[in-house]
């Protein structure tokens, strides 16, 4: 767009005020001071190597999901199903780390293999039920995550449970050899896991530009039908986006169980696919803003979680914040572009990459009926 | 009859309201060419504010008020981002699906363990001592007499009135009804709005007369979901829309029931799943590959009874936008 740059970045900024402003808004009706608010949540995240290596381990699941919901988006999906398919990882992964006996360097990446297995087939399920049987892959994906995370808890409060009893809070924690290790006790991060989230940042940028995969992705995502006619397999593109999301989604739930955690928790996703979903909305799937962005979404993640302790205020407000971030910036760039627009009457719309997208029926251009 | 059986008749039909009132405000807005996708935020937020209001007034109508305003606003959201901005529905109503929620649980964070006392059930003079009916369908709290109210009235506009035959006409073939002298963005505005308002009143039957309170975190996650789920089931027929409610409603009540008999043993998880694997179920069978099939292996004299049960076809026009100057 011929925008001037300053136009733009001015717009940024009002939509990051105004989010600001309307957070605050939010903060005094519960009767607290916003600026403290915002304090505590800059200290909780940054105080000490620790704190930080705290915003770390936020932003490597933050960042493999959302490098593979870059993908589904790209190819026109909406994958809710994020969030089943980080359990669907972290169970798999769960499940080795309870079953072998290894050696560490052998284990890890056993237990790794599992859980993109895992996401991988989840997301799969996903595109089979929109290209089969019609299914909505919004829809598909809502019923998936909640069948997911209700086998989970069963696990959890059943069959995993602790040998002294189930207290549905968490399972037997993992054997020392089954778990990621931080790289020093200052800061930590485990160096292994942070090593293949860059790559898979890499390897998403590069596939995106410069692989027939990624054109086709491109294709099916703007429109399936013509892609169809001139000869892209818009159905196997479906379910290898879905299923390419799924494994960067297990990865990211095998690293909340065997790094974050030490054993399986109910609610293990903790929200961060849906927030990848935000994330990736409000970079508009730019491939390299969005790990960067992540991160300021990982510190407010990471320094609200001691929100309830320092100043008895539930943690959600973090979701509120970023919510409302992403709202704003939605909402600024319509009206920029509106007026942008105005000013020259006959420039057509540019057009938005999440085009307009019926809820329903439009499995017949995916599998190309 | 014999009474359990009633008191269980009785119950899911005041279990199915919110779901009843959500999916024809849903049914409304989509039939206008709007998908509200905000809906399982919005039933959490409405139904919060409800409670906080009724809680702080004392006076449940003012909370029904507070909630309906709540969801007029997040719809009115919705739509002036798609018809002003030129953002796109879908994106719009997931983020505020997602904000709503958290502010519902950030705002509430005291509310629970609050008591309002909740909507008592009003018996209807004459029609409640009609045996059987009269206990299951009016000896019910005063929502449930509107989601009656309701349904009829929404099916009469639709059908019966120039209003609701443009209001068709602008989910179907808003250029057609444009050119006819409808202003379509604007009825677009009015039907959105009023449909969220309802979504908002069916956010406060659940806190304030099904559920009533408010927990952390809230008994209605996920519903509105299901609601978003059945106004497709329900081809966006309101009368069909009603009827997915009540089935769902009814499946509901008899996983609970065999959950609780002593013979079957049926683990608790796959109770859990059964909402969730109905819901895919029913979009499986709504879809037109899986009708065609269906109506493959039916006898000829049924087969056009199936096909207009389950035929479910979209307003033509939903979810694009209508460029009106």
């Amino acid at each position: 767009m011929s925008q001037p740059k300053t136009i733009r970045v001015l717009f940024v900024l009002l939509s990051i005020g105004a989010s600001l402003l309307a957070t605050s808004v939010l903060v005094l009706l519960v009767g607290e001071n916003p600026i403290e608010v915002f304090g505590h949540i800059w200290q909780g995240a940054f105080r000490n190597s620790e704190a930080t290596a705290g915003v770390f381990n936020f932003w490597i699941p933050l960042a493999l999901c959302s490098m593979g919901l870059i993908i589904t988006f790209t190819a026109g999906l909406w994958n809710i199903g994020v969030e089943g398919q980080i359990v669907a990882g972290a169970l798999a992964a769960s499940w080795a780390a309870r079953t072998f006996v290894l050696p560490n360097e052998i284990q890890i990446p056993l237990e790794l293999l599992l859980a993109t297995a895992g996401g991988a087939l989840w997301g799969l399920l996903i595109g089979i039920l929109k290209i089969r049987f019609g299914v909505h892959e919004i829809f598909g994906g809502v019923g998936l995550n909640a069948i997911i995370s209700v086998y989970s808890i069963y696990l959890i409060a059943g069959p995993w449970q602790p040998p002294e009893g189930g207290s549905a809070q968490a399972t037997q924690p993992f054997s020392d050899y089954a778990l990621l290790h931080p790289m020093s006790s200052q800061f930590p991060v485990s160096l292994f896991t942070l090593i293949l989230t860059f790559a898979a940042i890499i390897a998403v940028y590069l596939l995106l530009r410069g692989t027939r995969w990624g054109l086709q992705l491109k294709a099916t995502g703007k429109n399936a039908k013509s892609a169809l006619l001139l000869g892209v397999p818009t159905t196997r593109t479906t379910l290898t986006a879905l299923m390419a999301c799924g494994m960067l989604a297990g990865v990211a739930g095998a690293y909340r169980v065997l790094f974050t955690y030490d054993s399986l928790r109910p609610n293990v996703s903790g929200g961060i696919g849906f927030l990848g979903l935000l994330l990736v909305l409000l970079t508009g799937m730019n491939a390299l803003w969005t790990p960067i962005v992540a991160f300021i979404f990982a510190a407010i993640l990471s320094g609200s979680t001691r929100l309830r302790v320092s100043l008895q205020l539930d943690s959600s407000l973090a979701g509120v914040l970023q919510g409302i971030l992403v709202l704003s910036m939605l909402l600024f760039n319509g009206l920029r572009q509106r007026l942008f627009e105005r000013r020259r009457a006959s420039a057509a719309p540019p057009a938005s990459p999440l085009d307009v997208q019926p809820l329903v029926s439009d499995s017949k251009a995916a599998s190309g009926e | 009859m014999n009474s359990e059986l009633i008191n269980i008749l009785n119950s899911i039909i005041a279990n199915a309201t919110p779901l009843v009132i959500a999916g024809l405000g849903e049914t409304i807005s989509e039939r206008s060419g709007v998908t509200n996708l905000s809906l399982d935020g919005s039933l959490q937020l409405a139904a919060m504010a409800g409670f906080a209001a009724a809680l702080a007034s004392g006076n449940l109508l003012v909370g029904c008020a507070a909630a309906m305003l709540v969801g007029a606003i997040i719809a009115l959201i919705v739509v002036a981002a798609n018809i002003e901005l030129r953002q796109d529905m879908v994106a719009v109503g997931f983020v505020l699906t997602l904000l709503c929620a958290d502010i519902a649980q950030f705002l509430g964070q005291d509310l629970a363990g609050q008591r309002v006392p909740p909507m008592t059930k009003l018996n209807i003079p004459l029609l409640a001592d009609v045996p059987v009916v009269g206990p299951i369908l009016f000896q019910q709290p005063a929502i449930v007499y509107v989601s009656y109210i309701l349904i009829f009235v929404i099916w009469w506009w639709m059908y019966h009135t120039r209003g609701g035959l443009a209001l068709r006409a602008v989910g179907e073939r808003p250029a057609t009804a444009f050119a006819r002298g409808t202003n379509v963005n604007r009825m677009r505005y009015v039907y959105t709005i009023i449909g969220g308002a309802l979504v908002g009143l069916g956010g406060a039957a659940f806190s304030l007369a099904i559920k009533p309170g408010w927990t952390t975190p809230p008994a209605m996650r996920g519903e509105g979901w299901i609601a978003l789920a059945i106004v497709i089931f329900g081809g966006w027929n309101p009368f069909r829309v009603v009827l997915g409610a009540y089935l769902f409603a009814i499946l509901r009540a008899l996983a609970s029931a065999i959950q609780r008999s002593p013979d079957i043993q049926i683990p608790l998880v796959l109770l859990n799943m059964l909402p969730w694997m109905l819901m895919i179920a029913t979009l499986i069978l709504v879809s037109s590959g899986a009708i065609d099939r269906l109506l493959s292996i039916m006898p000829r004299p049924l087969q056009k009874w199936t096909r207009n049960f389950l035929r479910s076809e979209p307003p033509a026009a939903l979810g694009t936008r209508f460029e009106q100057d």
